[in-house]
């Protein structure tokens, strides 16, 4: 969309994978994909159930291992060989699945594997404060969290499972689908925070299947179909026709041939090809 | 810890509320009347904790006197409390894998196999006691880490492993006692006189419960005014002075009680510690956090970036670790060791002990203090069974029964808690 090169002004790479490939048995999950994020901004990862989206975010939290491709973070090249690694680098993750500990308590799970420490103990009193303050600044109705995440509604597992999220000081932070078991008041919240966060100049990774959040926050919207990049748009020029047209790959309607016709008028690319980023030029 | 939400938070001490119980629906209940409340309101959603084998307790403790009239008397409970010990340390082991749940089933081979390396060293090779002892809990050490290597590298589940190490460590145990296939220990053993002869009385041991109160209270203190300080909500301190008391007046009396004979057993004594070390280290310390984590969602666990083998290994070697003490203190009490020592009995009795005790055998719930419920009940019905002049054959019943109870207590309790919300 060169009308708008003003946009594409890029923010410092935070992020950034190149030529990822990941296979499970007969399925390709990803094949050959290239994505970044930049320090203060807030990226859409959109695509259809099954698109490789979590995959996607599972390689850069470091719970699989690409077979190729490479990542660097900060400008260098990294390998993200654990979660661990994922954490020292910077890099927080809400898994769709959540991944908390059904039989530990909420203050327990916000920082598992991070544990405050006082004298060689972990510091109850400490944590449960500032599990507090984090539960707050999210809006989060959670009555105690000295309860089991066992007796937690759907909606609450997920406040807990972002909060944790923020526990230390994250660089990258990435919601995959955060907001799928929330109200609308929490799904505001889950919004207001991932400004908060660009505000501060974090990069943000969102997925959804929302557009209307999609659009509402995000700078940049990355569109995977099949395991593969098949188009990307700055979301202040894009329409939710051209993202749905990206999505489904739909070829033959109404949406498309409109999206097409954009395409050759904007010299944007063609929503479907696959390999095009940053909106360049084609 | 730094966290990149900047919201003002509203002061949640303004309205004189502390500030873990600003929401209006959590069911808040002041005083003791309070706590008593929390209690009933606990156990009827399924979260029993220790209350099945309290009560169980009760109920032997009445059935036998009424059938023995020796069954309370000090001999006797002196004689069960230090029977019970180097099974319970087992059994503390055992409390370990089943909290990531996984089984080790050879921990009576190899308290057998600890026993007669020391035994052996001792005995047959003039070494030093120590030295002894070190090369069997070095057995102990070096048989977890294959179990955990096994475990995480290979990827055999715990349950064949052990079932194989239950066989291989018999095997050593009998390479290692020789032809004669029996070691009697010196009876000048240093373990002997541990084990047998070793007892707190009169002012040492009233001095030792008050000093074990006095690090509750002053361990609660410390916490209730950092909670404080904190802006969080306190137990009332009635309460702590009601627990207080009534714990020091059931300790002093305990040792009273005990000295009428030949009062606390050096052995229980360690046996207490170890069970208070344990219980920290799973409560307060990250490994024991890490362990409860691993147990409740390995792969959350993992997520968290939590390196889950090293919790898995060190858990195994806890274990093994504790088994050889138990086989340690087990010869010491028998003076002896033979190819029968840390037979299928210890086995069973010390995986019985945990599972009764309230230790969840689906993972990720449990206390050491289990091991010690567990193990009092067995010993108990044990002795009971002695007294009455039952023969071993009801023994094993009764113990087999026992055991069935509660593992249905813990599947029902499981059960009571998911549909209450508690998982
Ligand atoms: N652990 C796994 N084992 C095998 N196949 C997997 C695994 N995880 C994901 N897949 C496959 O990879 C593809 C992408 O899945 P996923 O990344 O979860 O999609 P999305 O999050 O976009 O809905 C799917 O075809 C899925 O079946
Ligand atoms: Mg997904």
């Amino acid at each position: 969309m060169s009308h708008s090169a003003v946009a594409v002004a890029p923010e410092r790479e935070v992020l950034a994978l190149r030529g990822v490939s990941k296979r499970f048995g007969a399925v390709q999950a990803l094949t050959d994909v290239d994505f970044h994020v930049g320090a203060g901004e807030v990226v859409a990862l959109v695509g259809d159930n099954g698109a490789g989206k979590s995959t996607l975010v599972k390689v850069m939290s470091g719970v699989y291992q690409p077979d190729g491709g490479t990542i660097s973070f900060d400008g260098r090249d990294v390998t993200i060989d654990g979660p661990a690694a994922a954490q020292d680098l910077g890099i927080a993750t809400v898994f769709q699945d959540l991944a908390l500990c059904d039989n530990l308590d909420v203050v327990a799970n916000l920082f598992l594997g991070r544990e405050i420490r006082r004298g060689g103990f972990v510091d109850e009193v400490a944590m449960e404060t500032e599990a507090w303050r984090l539960l707050r600044s999210l809006s989060a109705k959670i009555p105690s969290v000295r309860i089991a995440i066992a007796g937690l509604s759907g909606g609450q597992r997920q406040t807990v499972a972002i909060a944790r999220s923020l526990v230390g000081a994250p660089k990258v932070v990435m919601l995959d689908e955060p907001t799928a078991a929330l109200g609308v008041a929490q799904t505001a919240e889950v919004l207001n925070l991932v400004e908060r966060l660009r505000e501060q100049g974090l990069g943000v990774i969102l997925i959804s299947h929302n557009m209307a959040d999609v659009q509402q926050v995000s700078d940049r919207i990355v569109v995977l179909r099949l395991g593969r990049n098949a188009a990307e748009f700055r979301t202040a020029e894009t329409s939710t026709a051209d993202l749905v047209a990206a999505i489904t790959g739909a070829s033959d309607n109404a949406v498309t041939r409109r999206a097409e016709r954009r395409a050759t008028e904007t010299e944007t690319a063609e929503p479907a090809t696959v390999g095009l980023h940053k909106g360049d030029p084609a | 810890m730094s966290a990149p939400v900047t919201d003002p938070v509203a002061d949640p001490t303004a309205a004189g509320v502390p500030a873990d119980l600003l929401d209006e629906r959590l069911i808040q209940e002041q005083g003791l009347v309070g706590a008593v409340l929390a209690f009933v309101r606990r156990v009827r959603s399924g979260e029993l904790g220790s209350l099945p084998v309290v009560v169980g307790l009760v109920i032997i403790a009445v059935v036998f006197q009424t059938q023995a009239q020796t069954f309370l008397s000090s001999r006797n409970l002196v004689s069960i409390a230090q029977f019970a010990a180097p099974v319970g340390i087992i059994a503390l082991g055992i409390v370990l894998v089943l909290l990531l749940g996984e089984i080790d089933l050879s921990v009576g081979s190899m308290s057998g196999l600890s026993a007669s390396i020391m035994a052996v060293l001792v005995t047959y090779h003039a070494q030093s006691l120590w030295i002894a002892i070190a090369a069997a809990i070095g057995a102990g050490v070096a048989v977890g880490l294959v179990y955990g290597l096994l475990y995480t590298k290979v990827g055999v589940p715990s349950f064949v492993i052990s079932l194989a190490g239950l066989l291989a460590l018999l095997g050593l145990q009998l390479r290692t006692l020789g032809e004669n296939g029996s070691v009697n220990l010196p009876p000048t053993s240093g373990l002997i006189v541990f084990a047998r002869q070793k007892f707190v009385t009169g002012g040492a041991a009233y001095g030792l419960m008050a000093l074990a109160v006095l690090l509750y209270v002053g361990a609660r203190l410390l916490t209730w005014r950092r909670r404080r300080a904190a802006g969080l909500s306190t137990e009332p301190l009635t309460l702590l002075a009601v627990k207080a008391v009534a714990l020091l007046a059931g300790l002093l009396y305990a040792a009273y009680y005990l000295g009428i004979d030949r009062g606390i057993p050096y052995l229980t004594i360690l046996f207490v510690v170890l069970v208070v070390l344990v219980d920290l280290a799973l409560r307060r310390t990250r490994w024991g956090r890490h362990v409860f984590a691993v147990g409740g969602n390995e792969e959350a666990a993992r997520r968290a970036g939590i390196k889950v083998d090293r919790v898995y290994i060190s858990v195994f070697v806890s274990c093994s670790v504790l088994a050889a003490l138990g086989g340690l203190l087990a010869a010491g009490q028998l003076t002896s060791v033979s190819q029968s020592s840390g037979g299928t009995d210890t086995n069973l009795t010390a995986i019985s002990a945990a599972v009764i005790g309230g230790t969840s055998l689906f993972g990720g719930r449990g206390s050491a203090w289990s091991a010690l419920l567990g193990i009092f009940v067995l010993t108990s019905i044990q002795f009971g069974l002695n007294l009455i002049g039952v023969d071993a054959s009801v023994r094993y019943v009764v113990t087999g029964l026992v055991l069935l109870l509660a593992v249905a207590i813990d599947s029902v309790s499981r059960r009571a808690r998911s549909s209450s919300g508690r998982g």
